[in-house]
Order: structure tokens, then sequence, then C-alpha cells
């Protein structure tokens, strides 16, 4: 079941959607001061040093509760086994409305690794039970580049909201991410 | 502070709360006097208000006990009469109030798991469902409560994440993980559904479409962030688009980029005031709007105002439906567990 996730994104290359746009497209650039587009320079405002520490406090934050994961195959943690490591975790920036994004790499076991998708479930699931509670912020999960053979599909897959919260009402799904983020006592 | 200058704002009239965790959509009766919500918690709800749009929305009813999982959309029969909801237990449900209240009296199975969205054709005799399985069903109402599946599509290659059909016509449309949005139809000379366009200049997931109200543009929204307008050229068009087998082409012939900084989860196209919303995962609803000196073949579209983030969602933004009949009343619903009814205001008025 967990190779059916897998298996249900393959062929996302090679469809020809490499893009060619007919007609030359005419992007429109946003020409509207009003609006609350120009809330992002807010944060610009602020000595860059307070932004700074402020992300690599909450990067810790974030690695904090994603480094006792459980691997789904192996008796360890994804700190253990080197999948996540703090390096990974990165405030990337924030939105118009102050929202951090956050952007997590992680390094599947192994290149063919199955269950890299079930990983990438796990960190969501985890971070959205904790940090998310009370702290809004973005999320944005890769696999380490050149990691996996199919990384491409991978990301996509476990960057989709609804797959996610779909696989999250499979029971059997649910049951082993329940098993991989529990907490120990 | 110099006084305000006399733009187009979009004003919140009110959030509606009920729903616990995620909204997934948003949808309105045909004749306008019930809002209906769905999302996580498998609860349909349907607003109303007392005496006209007017008043303060409230929730009129709920149902529930019909979806054993998140509920993903929630669409009404031209006619009113029926509502159709499409869930991620694989089924879609049609309820109506034939008895008094409304019941769940027929429900169409054949997905092999989560169905995305669901649609009725104009005539109200047609239904289309699509779903992760990569299929997309064409259904046809038999008679009474009965409902029969008329065709299994399977020209998408993956995921498939939303059904729309041609306001005046009987074509299809859908909208999918694999990029592309595709178009079908009933070839007349054997009954036969067949996909008659492939859409492609996405280079992510194509989340939602939305058909002006000419049937003749149409809009999409992608998870690469940008929203593309679709023309369609038809057989010995003036312009000397190529039409090959004497099918209609459609072209992307603009592409808005830059303006929305995560995945555009939905797209809708007010067939009253030709403005075009759209619900981004940046906590956002957006109003565009066609210049006035716009080329049809190269058509201009600008940002003409945006949700404040002081007074919006707070969280991903996944649906947005117009009024059918009150012009910028325009419903959002967001994973926050909100709706919020929005008014746009042009400068003008």
């Amino acid at each position: 079941m967990l190779l059916s996730l897998v298996q249900k994104s393959k062929s996302i290359f090679g469809i020809g959607e490499t893009v060619t746009t007919p007609t030359s497209p005419t992007p429109t650039a946003p020409n509207d001061l009003q609006s609350g587009l120009s809330a992002k320079s807010l944060t610009s405002m602020e000595p860059q040093s307070t932004v700074q520490a402020d992300h690599k406090e909450f990067q810790e934050l974030i690695y904090d509760y994603i480094r006792s994961i459980k691997d789904p195959e192996k008796p360890a943690t994804l700190e253990d086994l080197h999948v996540v490591y703090e390096e990974g975790v990165k405030v990337k920036g924030v939105t118009s409305r102050n929202i951090k994004i956050v952007e997590i790499e992680f390094n599947p076991t192994v290149p063919h690794c199955s269950l890299a998708t079930l990983i990438g479930l796990c960190i969501r699931v985890q971070l959205e039970r904790t940090v998310a509670v009370s702290n809004q912020f973005k999320l944005d999960i890769h696999i380490k580049k050149g990691a996996h053979n199919t990384e491409e599909e991978i990301n996509k897959q476990i960057n989709d909201k609804e797959r996610i919260a779909a696989a999250m009402e499979n029971p059997n799904l649910r049951k082993i991410v329940e098993e991989c983020i529990q907490e120990e006592d | 502070m110099a006084p305000e200058s006399p733009v187009p704002t979009l004003k919140l009239v009110q959030t509606l709360k009920g729903h616990r965790g995620r909204v997934w959509n948003v949808s309105w009766h045909p004749q306008g006097n019930i809002l209906t919500s769905c999302g996580e918690d498998k609860i349909i709800r349907l607003w109303g208000t007392e005496g006209g749009v007017e008043g303060k929305w409230v929730v009129k009813t709920t149902l529930t006990d019909g979806h054993e999982r998140t509920i993903r959309e929630v669409s009404w029969s031209p006619c009113g009469r029926y509502l159709a909801s499409s869930s991620f237990d694989a089924t879609t449900a049609i309820w109506d109030k034939k008895s008094g209240d409304y019941e769940c009296n027929a429900t169409l199975e054949g997905h092999e798991n989560e169905v995305k969205s669901v649609a009725w054709a104009r005539s109200g005799q047609v239904l289309a469902t699509c779903s992760r399985d990569k299929t997309v069903w064409i259904w046809e109402v038999a008679e009474e409560d009965e409902y029969e599946c008329a065709a299994v599509l399977n020209a998408h290659t993956q995921d498939v994440k939303k059904v729309m059909w041609h306001p005046n016509d009987e074509i299809l449309a859908s909208a999918s993980y694999d990029n592309t949005i595709k178009m079908f139809r009933e070839d007349p000379s054997d009954q036969e559904w067949t996909c008659v366009a492939t859409l492609a200049s996405h280079t992510s997931t194509v989340w939602s479409i939305a058909f002006d109200k000419t049937g003749t543009r149409l809009a999409s929204c992608s998870d690469d962030e940008t929203l593309k307008i679709w023309k369609v050229y038809l057989p010995g068009n003036q312009e000397g688009i190529a039409t090959p087998d004497g099918q209609p082409v459609w072209k992307c012939v603009c592409t808005i980029s830059g303006v929305h900084t995560r995945s555009v989860y939905d797209v809708a196209w007010c067939h009253q005031t030709d403005l075009i919303a759209t619900a981004c995962g940046d906590d956002t609803v957006r109003i565009f709007q066609e210049s006035l000196d716009s080329d049809p073949n190269q058509p201009t579209f600008n940002l003409v105002a945006t949700s404040k983030p002081s007074l919006s969602h707070t969280q991903d933004v996944n649906s947005v439906a117009w009024h059918p009949t009150v012009p910028g009343l325009l419903a959002s619903a967001s994973d926050d567990g909100s709706i919020i009814l929005w008014q746009f205001i042009d400068a003008s008025s």
C-alpha cells in the first residue's frame, strides 16, 4: 500500500508538459499600490540581524520536532540515520502576512527507498500537530538533490496537500504515520 | 494623510464560522439564496439569511452521515433541486428535499479512490466526476434517483483535480496533476465521449478551471503559481490558427505570473461582471479585471483588488465562488475553518 502511493505518481515525466506556450504570453504585473502586496516591505524594515535570529530560532524549533521521528523501517530516528539534519531546515522567507515559509530537505537512506513519500508525510503531519498549532507557517518539503531516482515525483506528491489529507484518512497509512511520530515515553 | 483615492476594493462582509478543520469548497445555489460549504469535518452546511442577501448569513441546515471521509466539493444542479457532494470516500452523493428534509437519495459509486470534483451540465441531465484514480466519469440521469455511467474517460495520466462544464454546450473540461487540462464531448456519430483537446502550458498541477460566460475562454490556476487564460479558435478562424481535424483549438493567450506567491487552488470567473477571483495558498483572495483596450488574442488582465492581510483568511484559501445574481458578492473558504463573504467595490461605484 505504501508502494501504491508511490506508484500512483509514476510518469509525470515524459507526458509532453515541457511548456510550449502557444501564443506569446502577456504577463501582467500587479499594478495596484493600495493592496496588501505592500505589506511585504514591513519585514524588510526590521533590523536584518533580528530577523535572522528569529528565523534561526524557528529553524531550531522545527528541527527539534522532526529529529525524533522514527524511521518507518528501522529502529532508529530520522536524525540517527541522517535522514534529517539541522542544516536541512531553512526559513526561506515570509508571506505578506509575515508567515514564515519553511523549507525542509531530507535525505532518504537508500536511493530506491520507496518509503521516502512516507517520511515526507510523517514530517508534515508531525509539524502540523505541533509547531503549527501555535505558530502558523508554510511548509515545503523536498528530497536532497540526487538522493532519489524519482525525486521530482516524490517532491510533487509530498507537497500536494490534498493527497496528504487523503492519505491521512486512510486507516492503514495513518497507523504507520502515528507509530513513526509517536513520542517515546 | 492624503484622502484615499477611489480604487477598487474587496470589502469583508461577513465571516462564517462553524466548520471544524479545513473547509475545502463553497458554492451557491443557482438562485443565490443558499450558500453551501463542505470540508474535513464531513458535514455539508447550508447557509441562508433572514430576509434577502443583505441579511446576516447563518447555518440553516447541516447534512451529516452522507460520507465517511472528507467532502471535497458540493455542487447544485442547474434547477436547484439536487445537491451533489463528492468525497474522499470514493463516492458521490445526490441530495434532495422531496420528502421535506434534505436526504441522500442516490449514491454514485465506481471510482477507486477519492472523488475530487463533481459538476452538473447545464441540462441537468448529465453529471461528471473525477478522481485520483485518473479517470473522469460521465453520468446520465436515467430516471428518478437513477444515475447511469455513460462513459469512463482515461485521458489523463494522473490524479484529476477538477471537472467543469462549458456554460452553453455539453463540453466538459478537466484539470489534472498531470499539468494539463482536457476537453471532452460526445461524438454525435457514435455517442462515444472522446477527448477533443489537451491544453498544455502549466508546469505543475492544474488545480482548477473556470469558463467565462460565453464559453470561448477558460481561466486555469496551478501549483506553478500562475493564472492562465485560454481562448478557443474555431475552424476557419480569422487569425489563421490551424485547427487539425476540424476541431476547435484552445490556445493560452495570457499568463499571469509573479502575483501569486504559493499554489493557486481555485479560480472563479463571474458571469455577470467578468471579474476573475483566485484562491491562493498564500492566504489571499485576488480579483483580476481585463483592461478595456485588451487585445482578444493577447488580452491583458490586471490585479485590481486583494484581500487585506490583516482582515482575511489566516491559512490557505481553497475555494472561491461568485454569487449568481448579486454582482461582486464573493464567497471564499479556507484551511483556517472559515468562510468569508466579500463585496468587490469598483472604483467607479
